[in-house]
């Protein structure tokens, strides 16, 4: 990766919905290279895709809830934790998979519209796995930060001066 | 007699800024998007701050040192070294200050006497000017070209400098115009610098925010560290402006002169402000790079709209500052300025209060939101285009 390839890539993780345009401004340039290095890095899958943070809490029809479990599973032979990674990472409740070092092995992130739901996706299905020994569920009560942003921001009006030095 | 006779003559005489007469029309306005600020739109970075905090926590709530706790000027001395390879003794070679501002008044009393003449080169920061005058010298400006990018060039210089002369001010990068210059336009200054044997005050506040070229610090130069008080401090790259702290690295001798002021007249910098500027020094390179990265971007973003609308304006390469003519319009800067505020509630600063020659342009800063940015060039080009 080269740096116009990397500010190119910082600049759309901060915001994915910047017009072509006005990131070929900021970069200082031509508005078809950076349309071109676009299509490239998603083509080498260094841009997997475009998603967008939302803060469900304010949206007041909207439910959610998270779980965060912890996993310890036994390894599987010739693939160690990948496979039961790859049959846990594929239900459409899992969020995301991490392998650990620690006391478990693998920290799951199930979504879930109640906590009912969740539990019997965690007790039928996860448990069930045959490699799955036990599974610790921390459900998340109230999010503060999240992919690096502050959820609770009322922060963020310019308190500056409108005029200085 | 009326309070009024009371006030001392040469404050009676000072010009109230120019900014902050446009401060109060802009004040008075509503949803204004600003470009007027000359402060970066960063939060001081948590790390700082929590140090801070952590300081007041363990008790360090007294006077420190009156040329700063020593700690802090080990770290200034490491960071000039390591940044603009100039070697000063924490010792008695660097005073820490409340704010660059303070560092510069500092310097002038202490080394200007009555009939003294301090050359200041405009468009130039509003407090130079004042501050010779207040310190009792005679301020000489220097009127910088357009065609020059506003650099100062040598002849002007030479042109400038009489039997009086004793110190030049200079900005490097430059504000209001964010003019940089290089190492290679530094060195014929410095050479006539020598040559008539004066002091500089080099203000280094924008140091750190240099785009496309290394920083080449004017005590750097051959020759110049013992004719250079080295000015800076933590408001603009380090987003610490309301800290109010800065410093000044030069001679023992000066320094020992503006410690002796300092003593008397301020004690110390604030304490808490010293601590959480020890982990500027120590800790906050990254969050420096990423500040200095996200202004380099909106500089060329703002850079490219400016031109676009008609407003041509070179590529500064420094600071947080474009200066664009607005001479296309046909108004002034200040009837620019006024207009665009009342018409379309974008608040720039007019050119002609850092000096004549800034009649005719304005300061944009670009130290805002992006977002803010781009509602700003709309309503700007909605402006200009009804102008023209």
């Amino acid at each position: 990766m080269n740096e116009v390839e990397i500010e190119l890539l910082k600049i759309i993780e901060k915001n994915a919905n910047l017009e072509v345009e006005k990131i070929a401004k900021l970069m200082n340039k031509e508005v078809d290279e950076i349309r071109e290095l676009i299509q490239r890095l998603e083509k080498e899958k260094a841009i997997l895709g475009y998603s967008t943070l939302i803060d469900w809490a304010k949206v007041m029809q909207f439910e959610e809830v998270t779980a965060m479990v912890d996993v310890k599973v036994t390894p599987a032979r010739g693939v160690g934790f990948d496979k039961v990674a790859e049959r846990i990472y594929r239900f459409p409740e899992v969020k995301a998979v991490y392998l650990m070092s620690g006391a478990y092995d693998l920290s799951v992130s199930v979504q879930g519209s109640t906590m009912m739901e969740i539990g019997n996706f965690i007790s039928e299905k996860l448990s069930a796995l045959d490699s799955v020994l036990s599974t610790t569920t921390h459900f998340i009560l109230k999010k503060y930060k999240h992919d690096g942003i502050i959820l609770q921001d009322d922060d963020d009006d310019d308190k500056r001066i409108v005029v200085s030095p | 007699m009326s309070p009024t006779s009371y006030i001392a003559k040469q404050v009676a005489d000072l010009k109230p800024s120019g900014i902050r007469r446009f401060f109060d029309l802009a004040a008075q306005m509503e949803d204004v998007i600003s470009l007027g600020v000359g402060e970066p739109d960063f939060v001081t970075p948590w790390n700082f701050i929590e140090h801070s905090f952590h300081s007041l926590e363990q008790g360090y709530t007294s006077y420190t040192e009156n040329a700063g706790m020593i700690e802090l000027r080990q770290e200034i001395s490491q960071f000039l070294k390591q940044n603009y390879h100039v070697t000063y003794n924490p010792e008695d070679q660097v005073i820490v200050t409340v704010g660059a501002s303070q560092a510069i008044d500092l310097a002038l009393r202490a080394i200007v006497n009555p009939g003294d003449e301090v050359i200041v080169v405009e468009p130039s920061f509003v407090a130079y000017t004042p501050t010779v005058t207040l310190a009792g010298g005679t301020p000489v400006t220097i009127q910088t070209r357009a065609e020059d990018d506003f650099k100062l060039q040598p002849e002007q210089l030479e042109e400038a400098i009489t039997p009086n002369t004793k110190a030049i001010i200079l900005c490097n990068p430059n504000n209001p115009t964010g003019t940089y210059l290089n190492k290679k336009e530094l060195e014929p200054l410095a050479a006539v610098i020598e040559k008539h044997d004066l002091l500089v005050l080099s203000d280094e506040i924008y140091a750190k925010l240099t785009y496309d070229d290394d920083y080449t610090s004017f005590a750097a130069l051959k020759s110049m560290q013992e004719r250079t008080i080295l000015i800076s401090g933590f408001s603009k790259a380090f987003a610490m402006t309301g800290w109010r702290l800065g410093y000044a690295a030069g001679p023992a001798e000066i320094i020992a002169a503006m410690v002796k002021i300092h003593q008397y007249t301020m004690m110390c910098a604030p304490t808490m402000a010293q601590h959480a500027a020890l982990e500027a020094l120590k800790n906050g390179r990254q969050s420096v790079q990423d500040m200095m990265e996200s202004y380099k971007q909106r500089r060329n973003f703002i850079v490219s709209s400016l031109n676009e609308i008609g407003l041509s304006c070179p590529n500064p390469g420094g600071a947080f500052y474009t200066f664009p003519s607005i001479q296309a319009t046909g108004l002034t800067s200040g009837e620019f300025a006024e207009q665009l505020l009342e018409e379309e509630q974008v608040a720039v600063v007019p050119g002609d209060v850092f000096g004549e020659n800034g009649e005719g342009y304005i300061r944009c800063s670009y130290a805002t939101s992006l977002h803010q940015l781009d509602e700003a060039m709309e309503r700007m080009e909605r402006f200009v285009r009804k102008k023209m």
